[in-house]
């Protein structure tokens, strides 16, 4: 599976590119899911030296166990493979903490889990423009009801319901580095009950 | 003449000599009233009427951006420049009224970074003193590593070890001490944005050294002003205006154009703004791209030109100002 294209939207809406190693004297790959394939891939094109140096942090969701023994057998300095991505954060706060500049970060799946990921490298003054990262996998995205504040993940279809108040709220492409969410705003404000058929995200 | 930062009028209000080669200008406002507010790396135009000959040159503010009394400058003689440097030396004394511009800051803080790392050469330390009062306010993580040539052309040596004794490393080049710049940018903790002011080859190792070491470019933040470099002289002409002038030997094309009477754009007049890109209309001749604002494809294209401190050799050169 290659990398996801996207249409054109708002300046708001993040851009994703195509990971490529850069020279660094170390490499943080953090990826989830189908982003397993973006670290396989990079990693094809990558010098002995680079694996050596690589911590791969990954977080398979859905997609099981179809890549993990590939990105094991890739023979990185680290692994890990973690549950969930809020199960990761720690290691990744700990790992950002403790690296040097010097450090390459490389991020490739979902947005939730790139900007969320992103978020915490920008959070200790790394630029975000620095950060490389490939989408691959779900366009589930992670959303904040702009009314109650509430984060809902993995959100896939527009019109969608708060799940924390349960409002029905229109998925916007606004997005926000500081929260890593898109916003998502009421859609039935003016005429309540009047909600639009849900689509799938695109 | 509107182009540039807003001006302000001030008195000379203290003249002290630094060391042989430094002399340091206090500025406060003709009318009593508080300067403008900056950023630590911010410049000011300083305007001088050199016996007929107008200048302007940027000069760093070291002063506490907290303090705003006065704009303190410090000026390094240039026995080989155009005179800018030797005019403030010779004629510029206490009680003189003189014309500076707002503050412009093109070297500021990034206030995102966990730890600033610091290089400054000579006289390139003058912005760092404004970054480092404005970081002490804050509790700012900094680290300056500071090279002179001796311990007498040191400027602000001794005020900034005993003020900052663990932060702040001095390198005396006749003691053949050198910056371990590799071992210096190995091992920052991630979030350090790296920070460099001096001369020309040592801003171009730095950044280089920064690169290699995986430092991403937007962590690295320079600052030099070019002055501009004398060469043949030169005519060009002037569409918008239909004017055509002559660019003297050691004079710029910026200066041409205002001598001229044309109020062309500018702010910083050290190539590093990007305020006075001016478009090229025609020409037959060679560019003398000096600026580090245009991209090497830009110089290349024949199309801009930054009269701050670039030149042109040969037949016809039509600008569009």
């Amino acid at each position: 599976m290659a990398k996801t294209e996207f249409e054109p939207s708002i300046k708001s809406r993040p851009v994703y590119g195509e990971l490529e190693v850069r020279a660094g004297k170390s490499h943080l790959l953090i990826a989830d899911a189908e982003g397993a394939g973006a670290i396989l891939d990079l990693a094809k094109s990558a010098q002995k030296d680079f694996l050596a140096n690589a911590h791969i942090i990954y977080i398979p969701k859905n997609a099981g166990d179809k890549y993990t023994a590939q990105l094991e057998g890739l023979g990185a300095r680290q692994y890990y493979a973690g549950p969930s991505y809020e199960a990761a954060v720690p290691r990744i706060q700990r790992v950002l903490s403790d690296a040097s500049n010097g450090l390459q970060i490389y991020l490739a799946g979902t947005e939730g889990l790139m900007g969320q990921a992103m978020r915490e490298a920008t959070n200790i003054g790394y630029p975000y423009s620095a950060i490389q990262t490939e989408h691959r996998g779900s366009k589930a995205r992670r959303m904040q009801c702009v009314h109650c504040k509430g984060i809902t993940e993995d959100v896939t279809t527009d019109p969608f319901e708060c799940s924390h108040c349960g409002l029905n709220l229109f998925v916007r492409d606004h997005y926000s580095r500081r929260l890593a969410a898109f916003q998502g705003v009421c859609v039935d404000a003016e005429d309540p009950g009047n909600v639009p058929d849900k689509v799938e995200i695109t | 003449m509107s182009s540039g930062a807003a001006k302000i009028a001030v008195k000379v209000t203290d003249v002290v000599e630094v060391n042989e080669l430094v002399k340091r200008f206090r500025f406060e406002r003709t009318d009593g009233g508080l300067m403008p507010t900056f950023s630590g790396g911010a410049h000011t135009v300083v305007e001088m009427d050199d016996h007929g000959t107008r200048r302007l040159n940027p000069y760093s503010l070291m002063s506490s951006p907290q303090d705003r009394s006065a704009f303190t400058i410090s000026v390094r003689r240039d026995d080989e420049g155009r005179g800018g440097s030797l005019f403030m030396h010779n004629h510029v004394k206490t009680g003189m009224e003189m014309t500076i511009s707002n503050p412009v800051n093109l070297f500021s803080l990034d206030l995102r970074a966990r730890k600033h790392l610091m290089i400054a050469g000579g006289i390139g330390i003058t912005p760092f003193l404004s970054q480092i009062a404005q970081l002490d306010n804050s509790n700012g993580n900094f680290e300056l590593h500071y090279a002179v040539r001796t311990k007498s052309l040191g400027s602000y040596v001794d005020e900034l070890t005993a003020k900052h004794p663990n932060d702040v490393k001095i390198y005396y080049d006749d003691q053949k001490e050198m910056i371990d710049l590799e071992n210096l940018l190995d091992g920052q903790p991630l979030g350090t944005h790296l920070y460099v002011c001096g001369p020309k080859g040592m801003i171009e190792w730095v950044r280089k050294s920064a690169a290699d070491a995986g430092w991403p470019r937007e962590t690295v933040h320079y600052e030099e002003f070019l002055a501009p470099e004398p060469g043949k002289p030169f005519e060009v002409k002037l569409a918008i205006s239909n004017k055509v002038i002559q660019v003297g030997e050691t004079q710029s094309l910026l200066e041409a154009i205002e001598a001229a009477g044309v109020d062309a754009p500018y702010l910083c007049r050290g190539g590093a703004c990007g305020m006075c890109e001016t478009e090229v209309i025609g020409y037959d001749g060679k560019f003398i791209h000096n600026d580090h604002w245009l991209d090497d494809s830009e110089h290349l294209s024949g199309k801009k030109i930054m009269p701050c401190v670039s030149r042109f050799e040969g037949k016809t050169l039509v600008l569009d100002r």
